[in-house]
């Protein structure tokens, strides 16, 4: 089976480690005793229900939200207010945003190859090469030139995501990436998750798309008022949920 | 619902319609006349009085303007040939031209100078308003100010070749530390400055006759001169100082935040009259006796913090205008603070503040008039004192103002064509 396949990528590897971690709002506690470990080549969804802490979760492990209390390493590096460190666990790991968030002065192709020239010191030959694969890979390279105000919602959240591409990250974080889009759109988006998936990246996904989380994820994790209530294995999750706040979630999303 | 009745529900198109052109009354020149000049009695009616006004104006300055003169050399000899006919006495801007674009004490026989820098100037600053000029243009801007200094103000080539070197050197010296961190650079940058001016300045000192133009002080220069020379430097300084504010005023770190606050609301709260008598008369009081601080530099010091106060606010909008997601998506790619606020923060921040920019920026070259206040001679200046004041033109008003007018106006109003061309280039968010 394809998904005995994939986990096949799955190595002993540790790519996050979150330690007892702990975040507040001002005095509002977003994230409570946060543990999570994950192996290089997992695939996992976070699901739950607004305000439950998930994006601000996968927002810390690249240091775009600090955390108070505990530990996130990323890739052996230890998360901490250190710059030196941040800049290099960030241009180890690629994010994808729900509002996409391209530059809209710049073309797709600058889109793309900025942060390989200007942080990775790629001759700018080279980064456009690199970024035309990406958008061939994403399957738009003829809109390279355009900007991104002239594409559609679902021709941006492409990009972006080959945009992340391009710096060669070992991880992936989306947060929320099909919340924004057309529902026409949001097929588009997720067949390039999946086909990313399939290549073996390291994925952690905040996304509300239950259909995805079952052919592509190979843990979902369930939060609740900061708190990780719930975690399995796909198949488990949905047939079997334990936690009653995951029953009564999974009868919402999935009762109509 | 009656549609609906007529025909079954389901319904199939066989032949897709062509498109046709809008009726005659919908196209050309009667259209637009119809649409914009004769909608309704009530615009018809503003219409025809917005004509009948026009056509009084016209009828009125017309006469002033073709039976003006142009050669007499004063207001008395006008009055004569014109014998109470209307007629503008327009020979008093060609008998005083020079004086109202240099000033009265400018050197006759070294008009050509600052000529030449203005058309040096025009050369140099194409490539920073048209980018698709080529870059290596860009050489030639960074030299104009020195060029320009030397030829306005005249003595010897050392003076601003010195200054020019101890600015390469200090780069230099900047790129040479920066990788240890970016304040040592700067140190090291300062320090190197410092040191070429020093020695260098005892170099040109000693050979002041090394291509040596003949000196003019900065108490002659005046006219429009000094309006442009106040206006360019202003401007060009303002911008990257109020860059610098904005960017500080939004810093994490309180003291250099504070210091930006302080600074922007202390000089919003004051008047430019107030800060130019400050330069004027106050400014030399603070400074150790003896020391010969030029008036033209303090007063460009005044102007300068008061417009780059004024920048500031205006770019602090742009960058509040940005949503976060563009600090984070540069955030979450590796860029450092530099870069992102170089690639990423400040090329959208300034284009949504262009108008507000140039807003600044045409009321400064504005603003530059007032220095006649305090006893500069402008182009203002010269027209309210020595022109207005003697035997020979006293009374023409309408020229000398008139002449003001058109000149500033020409000026602005360039400016502003410019900024709304720019905005149209930058343009990429709905094409």
């Amino acid at each position: 089976m394809a998904e005995a396949a994939q986990n096949l990528h799955i190595s002993d590897e540790v790519a996050i480690q979150i330690d007892n971690m702990n975040k507040w709002y001002g005095t509002f506690h977003v994230l409570r005793d946060i543990n999570l470990t994950v192996h290089r080549g997992e695939r996992i969804v976070i699901a739950g229900p607004s305000g439950s802490g998930k994006s601000t979760l996968i927002r810390c492990i690249n240091a775009l939200e600090e955390h108070q209390k505990g530990s996130i390493t990323v890739d052996g590096t230890l998360l901490s207010s250190d710059l030196k460190n941040i800049d290099k666990i960030r241009s180890e790991v690629g994010m994808v945003f729900q509002h996409f968030n391209l530059f809209p002065h710049l073309t797709i192709l600058e889109n793309c190859t900025l942060a390989p020239i200007w942080v990775r010191k790629t001759p700018k030959k080279e980064a456009e090469e690199i970024a035309m694969h990406f958008l061939e890979k994403v399957k738009i390279p003829e809109q390279a030139d355009k900007y991104p105000g002239q594409l559609s919602g679902g021709q941006q959240q492409r990009v972006a995501i080959a945009r992340s591409l391009c710096m060669r990250p070992r991880i992936m974080l989306f947060d929320e990436p099909t919340s924004a889009l057309d529902p026409e759109m949001i097929k588009e988006v997720l067949d390039t998750m999946v086909s990313l998936a399939e290549e073996g990246m390291t994925m952690l996904c905040v996304t509300h798309e239950m259909g995805f989380a079952r052919q592509v994820a190979n843990r979902v994790i369930f939060m609740d008022a900061g708190q990780i209530v719930e975690q399995n294995e796909p198949e488990e999750f949905f047939n079997n949920p334990q936690n009653e706040r995951t029953k009564l979630f999974l009868s919402q999303i999935l009762g109509h | 619902m009656s549609d609906t009745h007529a025909q079954t529900v389901a319904y199939v198109r066989e032949t897709m319609l062509p498109e046709l052109e809008p009726p005659a009354t919908e196209r050309g020149v009667i259209k637009w006349m119809r649409e914009n000049l004769f909608a309704g009695w009530f615009n018809s009616i503003l219409t025809i009085f917005a004509a009948y006004v026009i056509y009084k104006i016209v009828v009125g300055a017309l006469p002033w303007f073709a039976n003006g003169i142009w050669t007499t050399d004063s207001l008395a000899e006008c009055r004569e040939i014109l014998q109470g006919a209307t007629g503008g006495c327009f020979s008093v801007l060609t008998e005083r031209w020079n004086q109202l674009l240099f000033g009265f004490k400018y050197p006759d026989d070294q008009y050509w100078r600052p000529t030449l820098a203005f058309v040096v100037m025009l050369v140099s600053i194409a490539p920073v308003l048209f980018s698709h000029l080529p870059r290596k243009m860009l050489i030639l801007t960074g030299l104009f100010p020195f060029v320009a200094f030397w030829l306005i103000w005249g003595g010897t080539i050392l003076a601003p070749l010195v200054a020019l070197l101890g600015f390469v050197a200090a780069y230099i010296a900047f790129k040479k530390v920066e990788h240890q961190s970016f304040a040592m650079g700067l140190l090291a940058g300062l320090i190197t400055a410092i040191v070429v001016w020093f020695v260098g300045g005892f170099v040109s000192g000693a050979a002041s006759n090394v291509l040596a133009l003949e000196p003019v002080a900065s108490r002659d220069m005046g006219g429009f001169m000094l309006n442009m020379i106040l206006g360019t430097v202003c401007v060009s300084l303002s911008l990257p100082i109020g860059i610098c504010l904005a960017l500080g005023r939004q810093s994490d770190m309180p003291i250099i935040k504070w210091i930006c606050v302080v600074f922007i609301e202390f000089i919003r709260g004051v008047p430019l009259i107030t800060l130019l008598f400050v330069a004027n008369v106050v400014l030399a009081y603070f400074l150790p006796p003896g020391t010969n601080f030029d008036l033209i530099v303090r007063v460009i010091i005044m102007i300068t913090a008061f417009s780059s106060a004024y920048i500031a606010e205006v770019i602090r909008g742009g960058l509040a205008a940005l949503p976060r997601g563009q600090y984070e998506a540069a955030d979450s790619l590796g860029l450092d603070y530099a870069q992102a606020t170089r690639l990423i923060i400040m090329p959208q921040a300034l284009k949504i503040s262009i108008p507000g920019i140039v807003n600044v920026a045409v009321g400064l070259f504005k603003d530059t008039t007032l220095v006649s206040v305090i006893s500069m001679f402008d182009l203002v200046g010269m027209i309210r004192g020595p022109i207005l004041a003697s035997t020979e033109w006293n009374g023409v008003y309408w020229e000398l103002w008139g002449f003001a007018v058109f000149v500033f106006f020409i000026v602005c109003y360039g400016i502003s064509q410019y900024s709304q061309w720019l905005e149209r280039q930058l343009q990429t968010d709905h094409r």
